[in-house]
């Protein structure tokens, strides 16, 4: 069968089928946040009854918008300015905005995944003593004391910071030199089986500890009054939604990689529910090895400090893993674990950010990567791996993250469902080209249930930075590194809105065609 | 454990679990549609093709 095409743009990589995206896309949602982040998340928000609210936002908020990104990449075939642009002119500047997004999140993120990997060799000789807080933030860190009058931001370059940060960025660079089926898929192929097989060892070596049913029973009685508490549903969604990885770009791009006739929902279902799948994996050892803490400390699992985010991982599992048998071998599969899990995330997040700039700037795919990836490896290293590392991080995190991710997720649903009235068109795609169907219960969700609870976590989150500060940071210094980074996302987004496409994007026809055109459907066999 | 804790475990990894196992036995019962709309050839490729291992 013969076709006539005007599409003029670059012809398009893909992944080898279903499996390499499905790898890659799982490889992507599994992320640190599902290590450090879920665990904790769930603990303090009802411990067993939290599952109401996650099981419900995972089917009314994660699902629907992973649809939603599929839908959007597989339609319009492209990152997401290129997506954006083909949805509505204006909207281009919404697509730079995602990029920008990732582009930021990228040079702090790869910094986390070099500390993984000090620790994975640190992991061999117990090397972080008995202070675990102290050697973190102290001998590895080497933080500056801005309580004390320490500057907030220095140009001193830890070494034993920056090489491993040298080496991710080289790592990441040759990966995404190597394209979609050789070089982002097979390291996924590889990755993400070595990490569930690391991380269930380290699992199921966990809940055998003295002390790890104390942890469980922590992390799984349920608080049911916890479901009146409304702060309790947000906690949930936004667990669900920043897990997932959605709404800043990823999924558009990787889903536009996916040959035109795939089917996109069934796949969807097994990556949204292999992220869950692997935070409750993450849940049940994380709080076996707490439980252990406790035990051997004498205390409560109540009392325990630092269960979350980067304490969880770089201080108090250290005095777990210095406190178990075989520790050194634990100790690696942990930080062996965060590397890959980081690592996998970290491809796909500058993925978006080269292909916006391969796409608009008609560069090739070396060209873009090796641009980006240097530009960003220098910030990344001039950002990071310096004495005042650790506080441009989470400044940079907290504004990139809750304010910069939910507003791109709300503008996209109110765009896309209120204003150009496209949801409709998408789900005929979704429906078109996939197994399992996507009912009207869809628009409720994009449409309605997504934007208001993350419109009101956006302005619950403005509030509460605009008047209370953020971990008790300077202001000035928040002023210009916290809302200075909305300022650059926003400004960059409209600034690379501006230049000239090099080939337009415009002379595309989405397929396939909406409104349906109700003549005859071609079989697979036919059409080959 | 207490018996609500082992109970709320059981049907957390139930549920996340259950729904993980169901969604890839449906995807491999059908790894594709037979039917598709006219057109929707693929794009011309930029890497040399590789042999698709689809499901």
């Amino acid at each position: 069968m013969s076709t006539t095409t005007t599409d003029t743009s670059p012809p398009r990589e893909q992944f080898t089928g279903q499996v390499g995206f499905i790898l890659s896309a799982i490889g992507s949602a599994v992320g640190l946040g599902n290590i450090w982040r879920f665990p904790g998340v769930a603990y303090e928000n009802g411990g067993g009854a939290f599952l109401v609210p996650y099981v419900i936002a995972l089917l009314t908020a994660g699902i629907p918008i992973l649809f939603l990104d599929y839908a959007l990449g597989h339609r319009f075939r492209g990152g997401p300015p290129t997506v954006f642009r083909r949805v509505k002119k204006w909207l281009e500047t919404l697509g730079w905005f995602q990029v920008m997004i990732c582009f930021v999140i990228a040079i702090y993120y790869a910094a986390i995944i070099g500390w993984a990997l000090s620790f994975f060799v640190y992991s061999f000789t117990l090397k972080w003593g008995d202070d675990t807080a102290g050697f973190f933030t102290g001998d590895y860190l080497q933080l500056s004391d801005v309580a004390n009058g320490g500057a907030w931001f220095t140009l001193d370059f830890v070494p034993a910071v920056l090489i491993p940060l040298l080496l991710v960025w080289v790592a990441t660079i040759v990966v995404l030199v190597g394209g979609v089926a050789k070089g982002i898929e097979k390291a996924n192929v590889i990755f993400l089986p070595l990490l569930v097989v690391a991380f269930s060892v380290l699992v199921v070596r966990a809940i055998f500890l003295d002390g790890a049913t104390d942890g469980l029973n922590a992390l799984f009685t349920p608080d049911w009054g916890a479901l009146g508490d409304m702060n309790v549903w947000i906690a949930a969604y936004g667990q669900i939604f920043f897990s997932l990885s959605v709404a800043f770009g990823i999924m558009i791009t990787y889903s536009s990689y996916r040959k035109r006739r795939a089917n996109l929902t069934s796949p969807g279902l097994v990556v949204a529910f292999s992220n869950s799948g692997f935070e409750m994996l993450a849940g049940i050892g994380v709080f076996a090895a707490l439980g252990f803490l406790a035990h051997e400390q004498g205390v409560a699992v109540a009392d325990l400090e630092g269960i979350t985010g980067p304490i969880l991982s770089f201080v108090t599992f250290p005095a777990v893993v210095s406190q178990m048998p075989a520790g050194p071998l634990f100790g690696a599969l942990f930080f062996g674990s965060l590397a890959m899990a980081g690592f996998t995330s970290l491809i796909s997040i500058l993925q978006v950010v080269a292909a916006g700039f391969q796409e608009k700037f008609g560069l090739t795919r070396r060209q873009a990567v090796l641009w980006i990836g240097g530009v960003a490896a220098v910030l990344s290293v001039v950002g990071f791996s310096t004495t005042t590392g650790l506080i441009a991080l989470d400044t940079i995190d907290n504004w990139s993250n809750n304010i910069g991710i939910v507003a791109s997720a709300v503008l996209m649903c109110v765009f896309l469902v209120w204003l150009l009235r496209t949801s409709p068109e998408l789900r005929y795609h979704l429906n078109a080209v996939s197994t399992v169907q996507v009912g009207r219960w869809w628009y409720v969700c994009v449409g309605a249930i997504v934007p208001a609870v993350l419109a009101y976590m956006l302005v619950s989150r403005i509030v509460d930075l605009v008047q209370n500060g953020y971990e008790g940071y300077d202001e000035t210094y928040l002023l210009y590194v916290g809302w200075g980074t909305l300022v650059v996302l926003v400004v960059g987004a409209v600034l690379l809105t501006l230049p000239r496409w090099r080939r337009s994007p415009d002379d595309f026809v989405a397929w396939p065609a909406y409104p349906p055109v109700t003549a005859t459907t071609t079989t697979k066999g036919a059409a080959r | 454990m207490n018996a609500d804790a082992i109970l709320l475990m059981v049907l957390s990894l139930a549920v996340v679990w259950g729904g993980l196992l169901v969604s890839i036995l449906v995807l491999r019962a059908r790894p594709e549609r037979a039917d598709f709309p006219p057109g929707g050839d693929d794009d011309r490729r930029e890497d040399d093709a590789i042999t698709e291992r689809d499901t």
